[in-house]
């Protein structure tokens, strides 16, 4: 596409998607996706339903298999480990369906996340204040949780040990409007502390809350790559990307 | 933006049907065991039969446990499961035959050592089969229900043959440990001495499992993969590897629970396994596929159902365990302790 800002590349990405082609049975549903994530920056893939992102991010996981194209993390080509390769190195993933294990009790989803051993305390306390709902319910069977609730179950577990890179996929769908700020609090207090984020995010106002940078998707590749505050303060940008215009939102 | 309300939430008191159906599965047993007094009318009878249905039931528990964990883990189909009891007799009994010297004395703990030594034997090699068969015979199968029961099924008849072609056609028939024959009598009830054995060794491995289960990572590993493999390895776990750990510690389960079998028949033939698979499906149905709990009460349940009706009604005792099943699974059609999937 013309208007795509390839320029805008940065110098030291931890994560670098190169032509990037998924197919699902007989689906071609990425078609050669092009996506940089900076460094210590919050990165938003946007898009309408139906266009990929969540194809973009199991992909980045190994969850699909790339069959086309490269994936780089932190330098090291990663398309084709498997997916427990892609996230012992210190990938934090939060899939769209929450990956709840709704048999383990929440402390045991958690003891289970912190896949390098016990859990430390002081960040166990900024989990707590940031998801109140947690620390009631700790010793209860996450099945139980309402659907806020395992999100920031789902949500404070990738955030559990420190990682170089979080993927969260659309951690507000379907969310009350008071936890969804809870959520956009959340993930600003981890956007504050330098991590590097990739975020999927449905909810504009969010996205335009919290994004560095942003990329927006349609039918299996990138169409547009650029700042947030750009495409957030563009009204028939997003008309034309996206469909949508702020005052929907 | 601001916080969420502050979280305080109530609860409500639950109903005393609501309390109880959580623990229904394990207070079906002992109200089958009540249901059975009630039918004979005779203490001594029922005890006598309690205590062997018991005993039967932690033996399929034994054999099955295994077999609940891999159907929950990989969703595999593994019908060549009983080939593991049948390898587990084989090589526990010959272990026990060399061993003579340990069973012909009257001395329990020779007899218990020696008992011991064979399970360990059957456990080992079995142990080994299971790695092996998982490499050679699961693995290229993942994901393929069909293809799972065709190929571990030609897998059990390659397993029966090998087993006739080294101990022989015949059925092999042997005597129980010295210390271990006979039974002692109980409030005027006689009950074998072995079947109080197999109780005790299938509530130390229930408990056993139900620890590792329970308190250990690898335990949590196992219980969360059941539910969503996938997340587990998102979270950086191998989960293939524990799997095969998994496949091999259930395939030595069922080595013992073949040794504990062979005992308790006294005679072992090469399709013993085979034939004992339909009883451990139907406990593995009824528990709920991957449950390991599901599948320990489903097994009580199974071996005292079997020894009631085969006194009350002999003729009925091959399809009680059917009946069973077919009730359990109208009552609740995942099974008694149902795991949730994620997939």
């Amino acid at each position: 596409m013309s208007d795509a800002l390839p320029t805008q590349a940065p110098t030291d990405p931890i994560l670098q998607l190169e032509g990037v082609c998924t197919n699902i049975a007989q689906y071609h549903i990425l078609q050669g996706v092009d996506l940089v994530v900076p460094r210590g920056a919050l990165t938003m893939l946007l898009g309408r339903n139906g266009v990929g992102k969540t194809t973009t991010m199991r992909t980045i996981i190994g969850h699909w298999r790339a069959h086309q194209g490269r994936i780089l993390f932190d330098g090291e080509d990663i398309t084709k480990l498997p997916t427990p390769a892609i996230a012992q190195p210190g990938v934090g993933f939060v899939p769209e369906d929450m990956g709840i294990f709704s048999d383990l009790t929440v402390e045991e989803n958690m003891v289970l996340a912190a896949a390098s051993g016990p859990i430390n305390s002081a960040r166990l306390d900024w989990i707590f204040t940031a998801f109140p709902p947690l620390k009631t319910f700790w010793k209860s069977d996450a099945g139980t949780l309402s659907g806020g609730q395992k999100q920031m179950l789902s949500i404070a577990r990738a955030m559990v040990e420190e990682r170089r890179l979080y993927l969260i996929d659309e951690p507000t769908k379907g969310l009350a409007p008071a936890i969804i700020s809870t959520m956009a609090k959340a993930l600003k207090d981890l956007k504050d502390q330098g991590s590097s984020v990739l975020l999927v995010e449905q909810n504009f106002a969010v996205a335009r809350a919290l994004g560095d940078s942003a990329n927006v998707m349609d039918d299996g590749r990138m169409i547009w790559s650029g700042q947030m505050a750009e495409l957030g303060g563009d009204a028939a940008l997003q008309e034309r990307l996206m469909g949508l215009s702020m005052e929907a939102h | 933006m601001s916080a969420a309300p502050e979280h305080a939430p109530t609860m409500a008191q639950a109903t005393l049907a609501e309390r109880i159906a959580p623990h229904m599965p394990v207070l079906l047993v002992p109200l089958l065991a009540l249901a059975g007094f009630v039918a004979i009318m005779n203490p001594a009878s029922w005890l006598t039969l309690t205590v062997s249905g018991l005993a039967m039931g932690m033996m399929i528990f034994l054999m099955a446990s295994g077999l609940t964990l891999v159907f929950g883990l990989m969703d595999v189909i593994n019908f060549g499961h009983g080939a593991f009891v049948s390898v587990g007799a084989f090589i526990g009994i010959t272990v026990l035959t060399e061993l003579g010297h340990m069973t012909a004395t009257p001395s329990l703990m020779l007899n218990l050592g020696a008992v011991l030594l064979a399970v360990l034997g059957a456990m080992v090699a079995t142990e080994l089969r299971g790695g092996a068969f998982e490499k050679v015979i699961v693995a290229p199968v993942y994901g393929h229900h069909l293809k799972q029961i065709l190929v571990t099924m030609g897998g059990l008849i390659v397993v029966e043959q090998l087993i006739i072609v080294l101990w022989g056609p015949e059925e092999i028939y042997f005597n129980r440990p010295e210390a271990l024959k006979g039974a002692i009598t109980f409030a005027g009830a006689a009950i074998e001495k072995f079947r109080l054995v197999a109780v005790v060794v299938g509530l130390v491995v229930f408990g056993l499992m139900r620890w590792v289960l329970r308190r250990t990572k690898i335990g949590l590993i196992v219980r969360a993969g059941v539910e969503n493999g996938e997340m587990v390895e998102a979270l950086g776990y191998r989960l293939k590897l524990v799997f095969v750990g998994v496949f091999i510690a259930g395939s030595a389960l069922a080595g013992l629970g073949g040794v504990m079998w062979a005992l308790y028949q006294e005679v072992i033939t090469a399709h013993m396994g085979n034939h004992d698979m339909i009883l451990i499906f139907i406990v593995v149905i009824i528990g709920g596929l991957g449950s390991v709990e599901g599948c320990f009460f489903g097994a009580l349940l199974v071996g005292l159902m079997q020894n009631y009706i085969a006194f009350i009604e002999p003729k009925a005792a091959l399809i009680s365990n059917i009946a069973l099943m077919v009730t359990i699974l109208m009552w609740r059609p995942m099974g008694m302790i149902p795991v949730v999937k994620a997939k």
